[in-house]
């Protein structure tokens, strides 16, 4: 087991995330691919610990702290994702455009 | 961890085929439920990584965190936007689909490049394994005490944001002339849908 076998999955992760948050028409799956590109943040943070670093263990501290984020991130994504979906009564992200003049 | 060199070999493979299997499965899918299901999927398979790494605490606060409670409510929240929709294809999406992969393709190949390029200072030292419970208390409470209490200041924030975001707006009919009534009362406006100015439109 190696150090680079994790960093090179972390990356793999990274860009499926930014693929689907390029790509997607559906809001809820940006916000899924959001959380993916988190989750691969947390793998290079994670491996960085154990490798590098494995007596002091920050990165496992940041990890917890990224996954508190995240879950704060969720929460208020989906409120603000609820309430356009009221205001527009679509997930279209193509038809978000409330913020062009 | 103290499993053998070929089971961690063969386990890391397992759980990084279902987490990248899973994560091409989130994105491509075109039902967004199998794509929430196969979510909670990668999350799990990503704490088994972290076991692997010899982070057992990270990993149960994953399964919670994660599992519990994101998966979940991206769950409710694509059953409470559940909308039979067909988007209208737009002009020349395979454009910027092709685009999008190529870029993402080339950042992929940077970061492998960069990763097997850098000669990374391994520690040599036993990892900490399960006492790292212990030693992430001792960091949360010394030398990373500021962010902590920072965090949760902003898990606060955010549920409270959260709530009066998403909550639904609508007039009270409470007879007017009650200040004791109105005085417990956010102020709220009834509001017009956008999109019902277009009603008539077949795309909306």
């Amino acid at each position: 087991m190696q150090l680079e076998y994790f960093l090179l999955t972390a990356a793999a992760l990274f860009c499926i995330g930014i693929y689907g948050l390029v790509t997607s028409r559906n809001v809820i799956r940006v916000l899924m691919s959001i959380e993916l590109m988190l989750n691969a943040v947390n793998l290079n943070l994670m491996a960085f610990s154990n490798y590098l670093d494995p007596v002091g263990i920050n990165g496992q501290v940041f990890a917890v702290f990224v996954i508190s984020i995240a879950a704060a991130e969720a929460a208020v994504g989906l409120a603000i994702v609820l309430s356009i979906y009221r205001n527009r009564d679509t997930v279209d992200m193509e038809q978000f455009n409330l913020l062009k003049w | 961890m103290t499993l053998a060199e070929g089971v961690q070999l063969v386990t890391f493979g397992l759980l990084v085929a279902m987490t990248l299997g899973g994560a091409l499965g989130v994105v491509l899918l075109d039902n967004i439920v199998y794509s929430a299901f196969l979510l909670g999927g990668v999350f799990t398979s990503m704490s088994g990584l972290y076991i692997l790494l010899n982070a057992g605490f990270v990993a149960a606060a994953q399964v919670l965190v994660y599992v519990g409670a994101v998966s979940v409510l991206i769950l409710f929240g694509i059953m409470l936007v559940n909308k039979e929709q067909a988007f209208v294809p737009m002009k020349r999406a395979w454009l910027g689909k092709a685009a999008t992969g190529g870029v993402c393709v080339g950042l992929f190949a940077l970061l492998a490049a960069s990763t097997l390029n850098t000669p990374w200072a391994v520690s040599g030292q036993v990892p900490t394994g399960d006492m790292a419970t212990a030693a992430i208390g001792i960091h949360f409470f010394t030398d990373y005490l500021l962010p902590f209490e920072l965090a949760s200041v902003l898990l606060l924030i955010a549920l409270i944001g959260a709530i009066v975001l998403a909550r639904r707006e609508f007039i009270p009919d409470v007879a007017p002339g009650d200040p004791a009534s109105e005085a417990l009362q956010l102020p709220e406006r009834p509001r017009e849908l956008v999109s019902s100015v277009s009603a008539s439109d077949p795309e909306s």
